[in-house]
């Protein structure tokens, strides 16, 4: 465990809830494009997941870029995988492969 | 704050040398940027892997100086 407390909430977060996604706005009022595409690609798939709005807490959006090294938010964590950002998201859900990562991790879909 | 697309192809080749890149400024803004990257050092990585490597070359600028880079990156196609 990391002595930091906001990654330590981190680590909490994405272990406690299937898929997680750390976002600018909440699911329903977006605050930015790219948060809203992902939103959009998880309930065209009908993937219950749990929405974390970054502006409200500078110091957590601080906080993941350090946690996945990577440096631009959304991100996108199933069964505490990080998965991606807006371009790799999309681009699986693309594919098809993002319903078949959904579904080898046990997580329901609307499809399953 | 806005970033060249000039600068930012020399620092992904700065750091993978023998990416191919390619640079679409969305906008015209010179903060909206899209990037193709291929290299044969993203072959046999993950997708977040790769993505990482394009980040770590563009050392710290991108989610500061550069607001959105949809990036796009694959190993070369097999011949």
């Amino acid at each position: 465990m990391s002595s930091n407390p906001v990654i330590q909430r981190i680590q909490q977060d994405v272990a406690d809830n299937e898929v997680v996604l750390y976002m600018k706005g909440t699911p329903v009022f977006p605050q930015c494009g790219f948060s809203a595409a992902v939103v959009q690609v998880l309930t065209e798939l009908g993937v219950k997941f749990k929405g974390i709005d970054v502006l409200t807490d500078p110091s957590l959006r601080q906080g993941i870029k350090e946690y996945s090294s990577w440096p631009t938010i959304p991100q996108l964590y199933v069964k505490g995988e990080f998965i991606g950002g807006c371009d790799i998201v999309r681009e699986m859900h693309a594919s098809g492969e993002l319903a078949q990562l959904f579904q080898s991790r046990g997580v329901g879909t609307k499809a399953a | 704050m806005a970033m060249d697309a000039a600068e930012i192809e020399r620092l992904i080749k700065q750091a993978i040398p023998d990416a191919d890149v390619a640079i679409e400024d969305l906008r015209g803004d010179g903060d909206h940027y899209a990037a193709t990257v291929v290299s044969a050092a993203f072959a046999g990585k993950t997708r977040v892997q790769q993505h990482q490597m394009v980040y770590q070359a563009l050392q710290g600028r991108m989610g500061e100086q550069l607001h959105a880079l949809a990036l796009q990156t694959a190993p070369p196609p097999t011949a």
